[in-house]
């Protein structure tokens, strides 16, 4: 299962830091979240993208996740070389996280 | 309990301008707030005033004012708006001028300065990105505005100010500042200040919360973007807060869209960092109560940071760049021979660049190819070649390059582009609050 088949997500722009929230569509599926979309998994995904450590928030109420990737936006907006200079399109590739599905296995195909 | 209701007008410089209009003439608004500095405008716009003493604001204010000032007037709307950019009272007599030609008599503009503090800093102030000093920087610093917050603000509305214009003030502050002078919340009541400014935090990107930049087909369907309805916040006297928009416009208000927008560009919610207020959003509940009415409480706030955030902008070198397009049978092969041409080229012809991207748009130029492998080949593909230099002449002939495979590189390409610019970036200090002294100027039209 896709992590975009539960949650949706948006990213942001601070410096050089990008943030990139998940949230769940249904309040049921918070804690899927929660146990599989931890920092050491997103860092893995965005392995050459980040270079700091990623860092998570948990916010149950809104049943969300907080992710920032420090130092993921090659400088900055005001100065990247980089297509996407915001990291606007972070959230995109990050939905794409494989999850366990029902019967608790994962996909193989990575992407 | 009484409440009013701000609508925001723009959520960035060349926002669209008919969605501010609908607010001002059908939102029922006590205020409508124009939200129109990213960080790297202010610095852009200092050029624009050295050049000609009467510019440095920006560039459309006139044409939202032209559009928004009767209707505001006949409502009884007051409009607050950071696009004085570089130059506020130039700005003030612009929008003076705009109302006089309108008619408007009595109409009052307040222009609020002191943000801009490149002439009192010393050259030993650390720069956080850069972990140097300001003199580092020497003389290509171009900008250094303070992030102020609400106060000015709130005094130019005590002064009966119909519209207000700062510069670099936060965007949150835009919005907590009606809500300072209309409930004459203290300026230490943090609870209500950490309220006031998830309320701004909320609406300051106008559309992003009606359901701009959220639709993903499918998943997330939202009806008649082309007519996205910008938002209004009607907040009570104890920093409640209920996001909706004008009925029958596009897009639409949900728990959803509203979460997304309260995650947007936050570190640690618990520690957002604002001029009057470090507010907390860790606790922040989100419901849905109506057709497009969404209520958001629950958050609080600590004591403000003893210091303000500085954006100091700075000329850094070049950007040049190239694109060419390849499509077919072969196309990512002979794209790729093209990168390796101008790799080469490069090399060859002495172009010193400080930083390069040579990637292939379609295929793996926004997230590198770790994350782009596996795909099936696409049916056309573009080359693009960027990079740094310290040149204009050296930015240019990157581009340059790309293009020259016309008629030196592989078959087929087509469609070259070249593009050059000079780099204004934006680093960030710090400085205590209280070496910033703001002023509030009014001016108006007078019969």
């Amino acid at each position: 299962m896709k992590l975009r088949e539960i949650a949706h997500s948006r990213t942001g722009d601070k410096g050089t830091a990008a943030n990139i929230s998940v949230i769940a569509y249904r309040a049921e599926d918070y804690p899927l979240l929660e146990r599989y979309v931890t920092a050491a998994r997103v860092q893995d995904h965005f392995q050459g993208i980040v270079r700091g450590e990623v860092k998570r928030y948990a916010l149950p109420r809104i049943g969300a996740l907080n992710f920032v990737l420090p130092d993921a936006l090659s400088g900055g907006v005001t100065r990247s070389l980089a297509l996407d200079a915001h990291g606007k399109s972070l959230s995109s590739a990050l939905l794409s996280l494989d999850l366990p599905d029902a019967e608790g296995k994962e996909s193989s195909n990575g992407r | 309990m009484r409440s009013i209701r701000i609508g925001a007008g723009a959520g960035y410089a060349g926002d669209r301008i008919e969605p501010a209009v609908e607010l001002a003439e059908k939102g029922r608004l006590d205020y409508l707030v124009f939200e129109c500095l990213a960080e790297r405008t202010i610095a852009l716009a200092q050029q624009e005033k050295r050049k000609d003493p009467s510019r440095g604001y920006d560039p459309l204010l006139s044409e939202r004012m032209r559009k928004v000032l009767e209707p505001c007037r006949a409502g009884g709307v007051k409009i607050v708006t950071n696009a004085g950019a570089a130059n506020p009272v130039a700005a003030a007599e612009m929008v003076r001028e705009i109302a006089r030609a309108l008619g408007l008599a009595g109409v009052r503009v307040a222009a609020v300065t002191g943000d801009d503090v490149l002439g009192q800093l010393e050259g030993s102030l650390r720069i956080q990105e850069t972990g140097g000093t300001l003199a580092d920087l020497g003389d290509r610093v171009i900008s250094a505005n303070a992030y102020i917050g609400a106060q000015p603000v709130a005094e130019a509305l005590a002064l009966s100010a119909d519209v207000v214009i700062t510069g670099r003030a936060a965007d949150s502050a835009l919005f907590l500042a009606p809500l300072v002078h209309e409930f004459g919340w203290s300026m230490e009541d943090w609870t209500r200040l950490g309220r006031g400014t998830l309320a701004g935090h909320l609406l300051e990107c106008a559309g992003q919360i009606t359901g701009g930049y959220f639709a993903d087909p499918g998943p997330k369907d939202v009806p008649d973007l082309a007519r996205l309805g910008f938002p209004i916040g009607e907040v009570d006297e104890d920093g409640g807060l209920v996001i909706t928009k004008v009925e029958g416009s596009g897009g639409g208000v949900s728990a959803a869209t509203c979460k997304e927008q309260l995650l947007y560009e936050i570190d640690d919610p618990a520690r957002y960092l604002a001029p009057d207020v470090v507010a907390d959003f860790s606790g922040v509940e989100i419901r849905e109560i109506g057709p497009d009415r969404v209520s958001v409480r629950g958050a609080t706030g600590h004591d403000r940071p003893e210091t303000l955030k500085l954006s100091i902008g700075y000329r850094d070198g070049y950007i040049g760049e190239g694109q060419i397009s390849y499509a077919g049978p072969g196309a990512v092969a002979r794209a790729r021979l093209a990168l390796r041409i101008v790799e080469e080229r490069l090399r060859l012809t002495g172009v010193r660049c400080r930083e390069t991207r040579f990637e292939l748009i379609g295929v793996d130029a926004l997230h590198g190819a770790t994350l782009s492998s596996g795909g099936p080949e696409p049916y056309e593909v573009r080359a693009r070649v960027v990079g740094r230099t310290d040149s204009a002449d050296e930015a240019l002939r990157i581009g340059n390059e790309v293009e020259t495979l016309y008629t030196n590189g592989p078959a087929a390409g087509g469609g070259a582009t070249r593009h050059v610019r000079e780099v204004i970036a934006v680093a960030s200090a710090f400085l205590p609050r209280e070496r910033v002294s703001t002023r509030v100027q009014c001016l108006e039209v007078t019969p």
